[in-house]
Order: C-alpha cells, then structure tokens, then sequence
C-alpha cells in the first residue's frame, strides 16, 4: 500500500482553501508542495517559523570575537609593526583600523553559516534526489500530501471525498 | 490577495499565467541557440583568447610588459579593477537593497544583474592577481603562518582591507545568487526530456523539493541575506576607495571618497545591467517581463546615481580651491587643463552632462536612447576612474619625475580580454540558467500581472 495521498491542484488560492476546507474536518496535512512561497500558507498548516535568523546572529557573533581576536594576536601581541606612526599598543586603539575587516569576516561567516545550515536543514545537498511527488509542483501545480499513517482514524475513501470536494484537478497515490 | 494599485503600471505585461511564464524562462535552456548568439559567443571567445595570451605574457615575462613606469605605477590595471568592481555593484544592490525595499520590479532582472555581479567581481579579482607580478604567490595576502616565522600581513592596510572586501562580497554574491537558483534549476529538472539535462539540472538543484517549510526557510534566507548584503555593497566599494583615500597623494587623499565611489559604482552597474538587459530581453524574447517600465525605474537610478556623482565631483573641485593646499589645487587644475584635459572632458560629458537627459520621459522610456546613454556611462565611468588614478601620479612633486603615461599592446589586450571573458561567462549563463528568477515572478504574477490587474480593477 502506498504511503501517501495527493491532491493536485492548479491555482495557489484554490489549494489554499482546499487546505482550510480539509484541516476543518480534522483531516491532518502533513505536506504542501508549490511551485513558489505562499504567504500566509505557515499560519493555514500551523508551522512554525524557520529559526535560520538567529543561526545567523550566532555565526556573525562568533566571527566578530574571531576577527578581533584574530587581529589583536597577529598585529599586537604577536608582531607588532609600527606602521605609518598608527597606534598599536592595544586593541582599544588599534580598533578603528580594525573595523573594516571585522565587519567584513562577520558577514561572511554569518552569510555561508546561514546558507550551508539552510541547505542542510532543507536536505538539498549536491547529489540529493528530488522528493517531490509530481514534476508539475515546480511549474504551475501546488499539491497537498495527506499522510495514512497520520491520519488512522480516517478511511481512504473519506480522504478522497474530501479532497474531491477542494476541486483539485487531480487526485493521485504514491 | 494583495491587489495593487491601478495606476500602477503591471510589471507582467500580456496574458501570463504559472506555466506561461516557465515557458518563456525556459525557452532559452530548452531550445537551440539562434546564429546571433553563435556568432556574439565567437566574438566573444576570440576576445578572450587574445586576453587570456596577453595575461600569459604578462605572467611570464612580469608586469614590465605592461606601460608602466617610476611615475605612473598604477595605471590600467588599478583603472580595469575598480571599473569592474563598480560595474559588479548594481546586482547585488537589486536583489538585496531593493528586497528590503520591497520594490517588486527587482523581480525580473535581478538574476542577470547578480549573474553579471558574479562575473565582473572575476573580472576585477583578477587585476590585482596579475598585478602581483607573481600571482603563484597570490595565497600571501591571506594571513597564513609562513615559513619565516610568525610575519603576519598587515592588518592596518587598506590593501588588505581590500582582500576581505572584495573576497567576502564575491562569496557572499555568489551564494545569494545560487540559492535563488535552485528552486529554479528544480524547475527546469522536472520539465527536462533529455537524460543529459535531467542529470545535470538534478545536480544542480539540489534535490530541491518545494515543501512549504523549505519556502519558509528560503525566504527568511533571502531576507537575512539581503540585510547582510546591503551593508556589503556600501562597504566594499567605500574600502577600494580607501585604498587611495588614506594615501598622501593629492588627488587622492579626499574623505569624500568612499560615498563618491559608492554612488559611482552603482551608476555604472545599472549602467552595464541596462547594456546587457536591453539585448538580453530582444534576443530572448522576455520584452513581457522586462519591461519599459523596467527600464524607466533602472534609468530613474541612473540619473540620481549620475547627479550625486556629479555633485562629488564639483565638491571635490571646489575643495580642492578652498583647502588652501597648492599641490592640492594644482593635481585638480592639472587634471582638467592638463595634457589629460581630453580624460576629464570626457569623463565630465559622459558622467554628469549626458545622463541629465534621463530627466526627460521621453529619452528614459526609449529603448535606443537608453541603451545610447547606458554605453555612454560605461565609457565615462572607466575614464573616471583612469583620471583619478592616472592624472593625480603623472605629475608628483618632483617635476624632474613628471611623465606620461603610454599603455603597450598587453594592456590593451588584457582589459579588451576580460570585457571579452565577460561575454563568454555571461552568453554561456543565458543558454544554460533561467535567466529570470521563475520562482519570485510567478509570486507577484497575481498582483502585478497586466491581466489579473485588469480582472481585479473590473471587479
């Protein structure tokens, strides 16, 4: 038996209330799969929002105690260069020249920390097989995936009738 | 369903739909490249075959090849390094300055404007690469321990700055535009027929699956991304200007620099977008999605780009006077009546005077004209940057030191060979990635799309 059941459907606002239609007669969705980001579509289903902000805030933090750490060893305990009379007897005076490179290393290691935890969060690594249910879902189709073994209580011939009455353009197994 | 104004021109012009508009993105993947683009890719190519010799040479014989001498050290190259820099500001300004603006008409030409980012940063990367003389030993600008102790790279300079700059804004571009890719590449993976495609295109999304969870983490990705980017264009460009800014030379030792670079660099990258745009949306047939009305805002960023630019320049000038300084004042006179009067005439014209006629309608809403003028700055911006580099070493302290500078054969031959690199990056992206981003167009089709505007205002 096949784990799942779709509805195709071809316009956002259509599967949208289909959603809502579903969810009111207790029918859990486990999944949406569309072509492009709906809004509002997290409050329908009940996600919660994606956490990736403060994993950027965290990776930029610990690049910018990184970068000044960094540069206080290497240009004044390390080897310190008089350069141009610049002052470096400490970091508080050393700091604006410092700036502009801790500034840069804590957007770059906020940026790459935020998309390499997002592409691994998301599973879409190179060589990762593609899962979504029919090849229409990236152009102009959104589907809904009602999971068996979520939704036990309800029979396979329930499901369906609801999920007819969403006026999907298609109703498929896989 | 957010309706938008009627008076509002629609950002989709016909009668799109979903797949409508991945027909039309994909059109150009799937289909078989005309004889224009064979032939521009040909030109292209022998463009930068001569380059990529004449950057050879260089390597092998060293940078005396080049016109340089004790006077002028830094001629071309510094010129072709900041031009490109400049020219790759204006991508990552539209995704990302404009994300956070919410300004929907970013839609349809950030991707080739990120694409043409991309490969400009390349461009200029190379030019301080070569410069080096010998570029095996590129790896020391990064602060490595090395085999003579513990000698760090200096972390005061401003030429290091630079590497951090321009290496951050590169890797963080290239991210950003890669991961608005691969929904995209999804798209093209799931139409594909020919099992060479489907293989390649799955590898490059990914796997990509468009469950709503991955839309919620893709567009906070991109929000976060945009606001870490848009301090990044500010930065990077105001960090090349630094590179003269904190020298003594005069002509170049000015706090106006880095706003004046910024605005500077963003002037010619919509520049440059509108050259390649205003082609790319003929032969690829996407005049529904780039727009006139596209082309007006890009000329609209343009004009106020060139009038700030402008102003910096007469600032520069008049401070110049003011400041009391004689070498000061003599490296601006020198510069505007000196033998490098035509360079500044010509930066003058170019930059200030003919992107003012961008105020008329008229000229910013025709194609022609805007194409015309778009070459125009492109040319300006490069003599901007060769006046301020050129004219302020040519005549130094020293009279006995004043020369000229003469570029040979292979600094002609490199500069042609990266416009030509260029070409060759850029075509190649147009025949093989959507050159629109599918995914965000197809979010803003109901809004913004002629006919579902229609249906909404006859309601």
């Amino acid at each position: 038996m096949t784990k799942a059941i779709y509805a195709l459907y071809d316009d956002d606002e259509v599967m949208v209330n289909g959603a809502k239609a579903i969810l009111a007669k207790n029918v859990r969705i486990k999944d949406v799969y569309s072509p492009f980001p709906i809004h509002g579509l997290e409050n329908v289903l009940g996600i919660k929002w994606t956490r990736l902000a403060i994993n950027a805030f965290l990776y930029g933090f610990t690049a910018l105690a990184l970068a000044l750490a960094g540069m206080s060893f290497f240009m004044i305990q390390d080897w310190p260069m008089n350069i141009g009379g610049k002052p470096n007897f400490d970091l508080y005076q050393n700091l604006p020249a410092f700036i502009p490179i801790t500034f840069e290393f804590t957007v770059l290691c906020a940026a790459h920390g935020m998309a390499i935890t997002y592409l691994i969060r998301n599973w879409t690594l190179p060589g990762v097989k593609a899962r979504n249910p029919h090849p229409r879902t990236t152009d102009d189709h959104f589907a809904i995936e009602i999971d068996r073994t979520e939704n036990a209580g309800v029979s396979d011939d329930e499901i369906k009738s609801i999920l007819q009455g969403t006026n999907p353009v298609e109703i498929f197994e896989k | 369903m957010q309706k938008e104004s009627a008076i509002r021109e629609p950002l989709i012009l016909g009668d799109k739909t979903y797949h409508q508009i991945t027909e039309d993105v994909c059109a150009p993947v799937e289909g078989k490249a005309n004889k224009y683009w064979y032939m521009a890719f040909s030109v292209a190519v022998i463009v930068a075959l001569w380059g990529v010799g004449c950057i050879l040479y260089t390597i092998g014989r060293g940078i005396g090849v080049w016109g340089l001498n004790t006077t002028v050290d830094w001629a071309w190259d510094i010129t072709n390094f900041v031009w490109w820099v400049g020219i790759g500001h204006a991508g990552t300004l539209i995704s990302a300055v404009l994300l956070l603006f919410r300004q929907k008409w970013r839609m349809a030409i950030n991707r080739s404007a990120e694409a043409m980012t991309i490969f400009a940063v390349m461009m200029a990367a190379l030019f301080p690469g070569i410069h080096m003389g010998r570029i095996w030993m590129a790896y020391w600008v990064f602060p490595l321990p090395n085999q003579f102790g513990s000698l760090w790279v200096n972390f005061n300079s401003p030429l290091l700055w630079d590497v951090f700059a321009i290496s951050t804004y590169f890797s963080v571009s290239l991210v950003f535009w890669y991961i608005g890719l691969i929904p995209d590449f999804a798209t093209i993976r799931d139409r594909a027929v020919k099992p060479v495609s489907k293989m390649a295109y799955s590898v490059l999304s990914f796997g990509w699956t468009g469950n709503a969870k991955a839309w919620i983490r893709f567009e906070e990705v991109s929000l976060v991304l945009a606001g870490l980017a848009t301090p990044l264009v500010f930065s990077v460009h105001s960090i090349v200007s630094m590179d003269f800014a904190t020298s003594v030379i005069p002509g170049w030792h000015t706090t106006i620099f880095p706003p004046y670079f910024v605005a500077g660099a963003i002037f010619s990258g919509f520049a440059m977008v509108q050259t390649l745009l205003l082609i790319a949306r003929k032969v690829l047939s996407l005049e529904s999605y780039i727009t006139v009305k596209h082309i007006e805002y890009m000329n609209i960023v343009i004009v106020i780009t060139g009038s700030i630019v402008g102003v910096a320049y007469l600032s520069e000038l008049f401070i110049s006077w003011y400041s009391g300084v004689e070498y000061e004042g003599y490296a601006f006179m020198n510069r505007a009546t000196g033998p490098y009067w035509w360079a500044y005439a010509s930066m003058m014209t170019c930059n200030v005077i003919i992107p003012q006629l961008f105020w008329f309608k008229g000229i910013r809403r025709s194609l022609i004209t805007s194409f015309i003028l778009s070459i125009f700055v492109n040319v300006g911006m490069w003599f901007e940057r060769f006046v301020i580099i050129v004219t302020s070493l040519h005549r130094d302290f020293l009279p006995s030191n004043w020369g000229m500078f003469h570029p040979t054969f292979v600094d002609v031959g490199i500069f042609l060979g990266t416009i030509g690199i260029f070409f060759v990056l850029f075509l190649l992206y147009s025949r093989f990635f959507p050159v629109l981003a599918l995914n965000e167009l197809k979010s803003i089709l109901k809004s913004s799309g002629d006919n579902y505007k229609k249906l909404h205002h006859n309601d």
